[in-house]
């Protein structure tokens, strides 16, 4: 069940260019690999949704890239500062799955480290846009790396249960080869519990709550 | 008083336990057919507030009354049912299919539809004729005499008000310099809306001394009680749910607080007082007598 509690700060650490912001767990449960959380982000009226990317005891840790004034409050913080945390929320991905492969491309491997943990020796196929960016692959070692301009679609099993995070242009490519796969999409929201129906993508045709419906969906 | 959410800022069926602490529950606008809302992006972030262009996302008149109020009513909470439309006839023809709900809140404000042909006193007039349910008028601060709106909804028949809606804004990316909604224009809501919502409570409750439902940009308890003294004898929490569901409870308890820190026991004590001078609450009396 999400809750909604202040959680403190334990570490805010580099990895590449991203950034991995360590809470403390409390009550709070982890939930389903690919489920997300709303980050208060001092300073900012929303607060941001951020896939958990690791579940070490009694933390929870998010990676983020800094791409506005939320991220970047997000990135400042400091630890002993306290925020409010409010998850997990959403359908995470179905992990019962023969041959799984994960595949993240930038920022959308956030969610794969944690991934990786509920399917252990899974192979994992990540692609960045730049060498610096693919330092942020050292979360999850033994990963394949690709690096632009090779793409990830050109290295995956298209044989295996793709699970996929990454941006829109990846995740229409990886449908297109693997049918079944499952993707993680994104979305701006204001409140990650479909009360602001900002999130809305087309789901079947139709216009739907990605916080409702997804954040993962099959392809 | 009764604290309610802002209609379209909450949706009850997926958040049940917001929704139970709330005093009713106002449904997302319904128009007489389904609407898909705009493209995305619909929401942006601004400095002190937010833009919305959803669209009056729903699932029309019939797949709501058939499927999706039989399911609110199951959370036994008093049902305020938004309406929407393009003309007078919209409107009432979902006000006389409805029975049986604490209010209608005929929206005649969305900033983010075309507006409806027909004028807010037309509207009232023709849901009045068909439904004895007490009709709420939602109005925009934008109109440059919304206070003469009110009295022109409250001559239609009008049983409340509920002020206000949205201001149509804009916000840019900073780095592309267009606009970050697709349909370039949202209705801005959250703290920067504060100071319009008083000031039209005021002005409308003054000129109709009709029941108002105060909202925009409340997010502490002595936001509440400073709407309540402008004359809503409501107040609807909007933008403020988004990041905080626990926001009623929360909400609830300072109030509580700001009502004894200006030595009254409740919001009701304090109804209109910013109309009356003498009417000062008798905590800030005594201090300055």
């Amino acid at each position: 069940m999400p809750r909604r509690e202040r959680r403190s700060v334990v570490a805010v650490e580099a990895v590449g260019p991203y950034v991995l912001v360590r809470l403390e767990r409390g009550g709070l449960d982890p939930g389903t690999p690919g489920q997300f959380f709303m980050l208060e982000a001092p300073g900012r009226l929303l607060p941001r949704a951020l896939s958990l990317c690791l579940a070490p005891p009694g933390e929870l840790a998010f990676l983020l890239d800094v791409v506005g004034p939320g991220t970047a409050a997000l990135a400042a913080l400091e630890p002993g500062d306290a925020i409010h945390v409010f998850g997990p929320l959403g359908n995470g991905f179905q992990l019962a799955v023969e041959r799984p492969l994960l595949v993240g491309g930038g920022i959308g491997m956030a969610p794969l480290p944690y991934l990786a943990e509920a399917l252990p020796g899974a192979p994992v196929v990540l692609g960045f846009r730049s060498e610096r960016h693919a330092e942020a692959a050292a979360l999850l070692p033994g990963a394949e790396v690709v690096v632009e301009p090779t793409f990830v679609t050109e290295v995956i099993d298209t044989a295996r249960d793709v699970l996929a995070c990454g941006p829109e242009p990846m995740l229409h490519a990886v449908a297109e080869l693997c049918p079944d796969a499952q993707l993680a999409w994104e979305a701006p929201m204001a409140c990650g519990y479909g009360a602001c129906y900002g999130c809305a993508v087309e789901i079947d045709g139709e216009l739907k709550r990605l916080c409702v419906e997804g954040p993962v969906l099959a392809a | 008083m009764r604290l309610l959410n802002a209609s379209g800022c909450l949706d009850a069926l997926v958040a049940p336990d917001v929704a139970r602490q709330l005093d009713g529950f106002v449904t997302k606008t319904i128009t007489p057919l389904p609407r898909e809302g705009n493209a995305p992006p619909r929401i942006a972030e601004t400095a002190h507030g937010m833009l919305n262009a959803i669209g009056l996302a729903n699932p029309g008149r019939e797949r709501f009354l058939d499927d999706t109020l039989p399911r609110l009513r199951e959370l036994a909470l008093p049902l305020w049912i938004s309406v929407g439309g393009f003309c007078a006839a919209d409107y009432a023809e979902t006000c006389a299919a409805l029975d049986d709900v604490a209010a209608i809140e005929l929206n005649l404000s969305c900033p983010n539809v075309d507006e409806a042909a027909d004028g807010a006193a037309e509207i009232v007039a023709a849901c009045r004729a068909m439904t004895a349910i007490p009709l709420y008028a939602k109005l925009s601060a934008a109109h440059p005499d919304v206070a003469a709106v009110a009295t022109a909804v409250a001559d239609a028949g009008a049983d409340g008000l509920s002020l206000v809606n949205t201001l149509r804004g804009c916000a840019l990316d900073p780095r592309t310099l267009q606009p970050l909604l697709a349909r370039t224009t949202g209705g801005l809501s959250g703290p920067s809306l504060k100071p319009i919502a008083l000031a039209t409570v005021h002005a409308c409750y003054a000129a109709t001394q009709l029941p108002v439902v105060g909202m925009g940009g409340v997010t502490t308890g002595q936001d509440v009680l400073e709407l309540v003294a402008c004359g809503a004898r409501d107040v609807a929490l909007g933008t403020i749910l988004f990041s905080d569901p626990d926001a009623p409870s929360r909400v609830r308890a300072e109030l509580a607080e700001a009502a004894a820190r200006v030595g009254v026991a409740g919001p009701d004590d304090v109804h209109a007082v910013a109309h009356d001078p003498d009417r000062t609450p008798p905590r800030e009396r005594s201090v300055t007598a």
